[in-house]
């Protein structure tokens, strides 16, 4: 279902699963299971994805036009029927950028008020 | 597996239908890496995992359909508003006098084990008169005899003058006995209760407890408040203490509490002085049955040790709840059965138009499936939307509720110890909203289950071809004469209400109320003991207000008609009886005949109206020292002089003879709808010696007013005040207001029966108009054909509105026999109109074909405009 809204920050502030799930299918498009393995790769462990909470995000992304199904398969030899695969969109770069913004903006006022942040 | 895939069905079926695959696909790889001890994580995880999501995706898809169904019923508001409102009804009518009728008449009363509190009276049911105060002495030997109850005790209500602290105030309470408020089980909410122990102090000591609203009102609710002194009636009390806020004994508007003290045990002898309510807690284990065969038996015992006075009488009691009975438990019953009556139609009335939704919708469910939804989202979304109206109906029944409660509160009757508003009953409204939400989601899920199960495109050909399913029909037409059947029987009910209330209305009460201003100044002992300080005090005053410009006559009495019922009094001959506490032998053991005491000053008749048939009024010649005179009412003098003249007769009545010298109409003493008010006797106010009962000095003045009676209030105040300032002035009303008082129960009934009438009629007639309206749509084409084959406007029209009017015939055919049935069972409310009242039921049938016409014009009126080009057009 499309947005109503196409606005970026009306969907302020993301859940952190569905941000990880944009920054997964920004480069290429995934499948669950690579989604999975890739956020969990970017982040050293630290996030992992349960099967819920991954299709759920997935069921509210594909509701608001973040990502959307894609039916091109890849060769039948690498390819698994239950799979679907997911593409960011345009509106979804969008809102993904826009969150990255606000995150930087508060990782900023934090160093302003003197909180030490790790480097990643 | 098998584990994972159970578990994903607390999925939404939708959901699992699209990613079930996926997740099992995830967690088999899970599964097959995780070894040892990482295999309960990973069932624990999972298991917290699968039960939140599946929560969170509920959550979003009941948000979805719940802004779809908003959507969607903004687009159709007159469905909408209709359906809302018809729910709001039929919620809030139940809820609001479910909960009076269960603050009444169910709730337990607000005392421990209330249960086995009883109430007991004498029975005099061979004189008509099935429950009688009993005696002091009488409730002496009770207490003395019985072995049945822990506790007996006895009170008196009555009021008092307050003075000091403020303004001088006539205040109500109860003397009672010192036991009364450890059988009531209620603790004071500061200092103490009255207790046995303070029967046995000095008479010099008086202590008193007194109400919360007494406490906050006279003494700025201060803690300091236990050990001061009040006086009331010219009395010093302590008061040792306050009592709760929702305390009410015996009867709501209690401010005080004092001690009920008796003569020493065998010098009051007299049985005839009915006065004590008696309240009994019943022994552990012990019924009502078992303490009835007891009393039955101390009764007879005491009937014969006194048969002068007690003979043919015996001794009667109820549960104290039930003390409700009769017309007050009628008019709630009744309101009741039609709130029942009013959430009926609302049910089926919801029913039909949540039935033609679903069918209309048909087209749009089946385009839906075609695309791809599947028939348990469509499902649910048709639930969302039945939901959503039944719970927007029930926030607005419950202030619908809230808003009626309040007018409904004036049936509570005053004589039970419960507060005055009940709160809205939660229980009832969970039970109406519930009926509510299950009728709009069985009437919203039915037609839905079928609608969506042809999501072949059978239901889009169907949506043009036209056409009606007979079983659906069928059905409809049913539910819309059942609403018609309920509605008969609340306009006949209301109907015969109606006609009860005038004819009440219509019954003169013996005097003429009209511009007859009263007030009440009660005279407190030990101030007015004397008969010289009274007889001053209403000289004064009468004096004073005769001489306003504006009022034509004035006088004191006892008692106005209708605001005491009592004060009666046995009619004796004229031998003396030294044996007998009245003084003189009664005529007739077995037909003890009793009169209406009363005493006047001079010009009551005229004051009030009341026509003097014979003879003379009081008058300021009948002194203390000259002979006793009464005046009787009409029938007394035909009961006991009908062969002679009665003026000149003697008897013997409140301890002395008494010489007749006027005859006066009859005034219903006990109100306009019992026809049982004794006969009446008026004694001079100036022949009130002293040693006489002081309950009956007179305190209330009438003034007949030739100028709007309020006008006079400020003058006719300030003249008591100056006769005495210490005299609190109550009770300022027209004679008017109290007439009118008789009714107001009935009418209130009557004003809410109406409403719900009127509402029962509205919702039949929309129910006639929404399944005429469908059918019309439905058989347009059919419609259509008929046109084209030279049918004539008045044909189509005849064909709607004949149906119509078959529908509220066989409504009205099945509602007069059940209307009939109601009145039958309220008849002890219809004032002997009968139940069978032709104009009535003529009314009713005339109103229901109006409602029937009403609902099907517009309808008709569409029928006849159907074109036949466009309705015949082809698929």
């Amino acid at each position: 279902m499309a947005m109503t809204d196409p606005r970026p920050e009306s969907l302020l502030p993301l859940q952190p699963a569905v941000f990880h799930i944009l920054m997964a299918v920004a480069d290429e498009d995934r499948h669950g299971y690579a989604i999975i393995q890739e956020v969990l790769s970017r982040t050293s462990g630290e996030v992992r994805l349960s099967p819920g909470t991954l299709y759920r995000s997935i069921q509210r992304m594909l509701d608001d036009d973040l990502i959307v199904e894609v039916h091109e398969r890849p060769a039948p030899e690498l390819d698994d029927e239950r799979r679907r695969y997911y593409r960011i969109t345009r509106f979804g770069k969008a809102v993904a950028r826009e969150e990255a913004n606000r995150l930087s903006e508060l990782v900023r006022l934090a160093r302003a008020s003197g909180f030490v942040i790790k480097k990643a | 597996m098998g584990f994972y895939r159970a578990l994903l069905h607390l999925f939404p079926r939708s959901f699992r239908a699209e990613y079930g695959g996926e997740m099992e696909a995830v967690f088999a790889r899970d599964w097959k890496a995780a070894h040892g001890v990482a295999i309960a994580a990973l069932v624990a995880a999972t298991i917290v995992d699968v039960v939140s999501n599946a929560v969170q995706v509920h959550l979003d898809i009941l948000i979805q359909d719940v802004n779809y169904a908003a959507r969607s019923l903004r687009r159709t508001p007159g469905f909408t508003v209709t359906a809302i409102l018809v729910s709001a009804l039929g919620i809030g009518a139940t809820t609001a006098t479910f909960s009076i009728a269960d603050h009444v008449m169910l709730r337990p009363l607000p005392f421990p084990e209330p249960d086995r509190l009883v109430k007991l009276w004498e029975d005099h049911s061979s004189r008509g008169y099935p429950r009688m105060e009993p005696a002091p002495p009488q409730f002496l030997d009770w207490k003395r005899m019985a072995t049945v109850f822990e506790l007996l005790e006895t009170y008196t209500g009555g009021s008092a003058s307050l003075v000091g602290s403020g303004e001088p105030e006539q205040i109500n309470g109860a003397a009672v006995s010192g036991g009364v408020f450890r059988m009531l089980g209620r603790p004071a909410a500061l200092g103490r209760v009255l207790a046995e122990s303070d029967e046995k102090a000095a008479d010099g000591e008086r202590p008193i407890v007194i109400s919360d609203r007494l406490w906050r009102t006279r003494f700025a609710a201060s803690p300091e408040v236990l050990g001061q002194t009040i006086s009331l009636d010219d009395r010093a009390y302590v008061i040792v203490g306050v009592m709760p806020a929702d305390f009410y004994f015996p009867s709501r508007n209690r401010d005080f509490w004092r001690l009920l003290r008796f003569s020493a045990p065998g010098s009051d002898t007299d049985r005839g002085n009915q006065m004590l309510d008696v309240l009994g807690r019943l022994k552990p284990g012990v019924s009502i049955e078992d303490a009835r065969a007891e009393m039955n038996v101390i009764g007879a015992q005491l009937s014969r040790a006194y048969p002068k006075e007690l003979e043919g009488k015996g001794v009667t009691l109820a549960p104290w709840r039930e003390q409700v009975t009769g017309q007050p438990r009628l008019l709630l019953l009744g309101l009741v059965g039609a709130s029942i009556c009013v959430l009926l139609i609302a049910c089926t009335n919801l029913a039909n138009l949540l039935m033609s939704r679903a069918l209309a919708r048909r087209p749009e469910f089946a385009i839906r499936a075609a695309v791809g939804a599947s028939v348990d989202r469509l499902v649910r979304q048709m639930l969302t939307d039945s939901f959503l109206l039944a719970a927007c109906g029930g926030i607005l029944g419950v202030v619908m509720a809230m808003v009626a409660a309040p007018v409904l509160v004036r049936l509570v009757p005053t004589s039970l110890p419960i507060a005055e508003v009940p709160a809205v009953d939660l229980r009832m409204l969970a039970g109406t909203l519930a009926l509510t939400i299950a009728t709009g989601m069985a009437f919203g899920l039915l037609p839905a289950l079928r609608v969506c199960r042809k999501a072949d495109g059978s239901a889009l050909k169907d949506g043009a071809r036209g056409g009606i399913n007979r079983g659906t029909e069928r059905l409809r037409s049913g539910l819309v004469v059942a609403e018609i059947v309920a509605a008969v029987v609340l306009i006949v009910t209301v109907g015969l209400l109606t006609q009860a209330l005038l004819r009440v209305q219509g019954v003169s009460p013996g005097f003429q109320s009209s511009n007859v201003l009263t007030m009440r100044s009660t005279l407190p002992r030990p101030k007015y003991q004397k008969a010289v300080t009274r007889e001053q005090f209403y000289r004064r005053v009468l004096e004073e207000v005769k001489a306003l410009p504006g009022i034509d006559s004035a006088a004191y009495i006892s008692f106005l008609p209708m605001v005491f019922r009592g004060g009666v009094w046995p009619v004796l001959t004229t031998v003396p009886d030294p044996a007998s506490p009245q003084r003189f032998a009664p005529p007739d053991l077995k037909n003890e005949r009793r009169a209406s005491l009363r005493y006047v000053t001079p010009d009551f008749f005229r004051t009030i109206g009341t026509p003097m048939l014979r003879g003379r009024d009081v008058s300021a010649a009948d002194r203390s020292n000259s002979t006793p005179v009464a005046v009787v009412s009409d029938s007394f003098a035909r009961q006991y002089f009908p062969d002679r003249d009665p003026i000149g007769q003697q008897f013997a009545f409140a301890f002395k003879v008494r010489t007749i010298v006027g005859v006066v109409g009859d005034i219903r003493v006990r109100g306009l709808e019992r026809d049982n008010s004794e006969p009446q006797v008026y004694l001079s106010a100036d022949q009130f010696t002293d040693g006489e009962p002081l309950f009956y000095a007179p305190q209330d003045l009438a003034m007949r007013t030739s100028v709007p009676a309020e006008s006079l209030i400020p003058a006719v105040r300030a003249i008591i005040r100056a006769a005495d300032p210490q005299l609190p002035i109550t009770n300022i009303r027209t004679l008017d207001a109290i007439v009118s008082a008789e009714t107001e129960p009935r009418s209130i009934q009557l004003r809410v029966l109406g409403a719900f009438a009127i509402a029962a009629v509205l919702l039949a007639a929309i129910g006639i108009h929404g399944l005429l309206a469908f059918s019309v749509t439905a058989r347009s084409r059919e419609i259509g054909v008929r046109i084209a084959l030279g049918a004539r406007a008045r044909d189509i029209m005849w064909m709607v509105i004949g149906r119509s009017t078959l529908l509220a015939m066989i409504g009205v055919s099945l509602g007069a026999g059940l209307a009939y049935a109601a009145g039958r069972s309220m008849q002890a409310l219809l004032f002997g109109v009968d139940p069978g009242d032709m104009r009535v039921f003529s009314a009713a049938v005339i109103l229901s074909l109006v409602m029937a016409l009403g609902g099907s014009l517009l309808p008709a009126w569409r029928a006849i405009k159907v074109d036949p080009i466009t309705a015949t057009r082809a698929d």
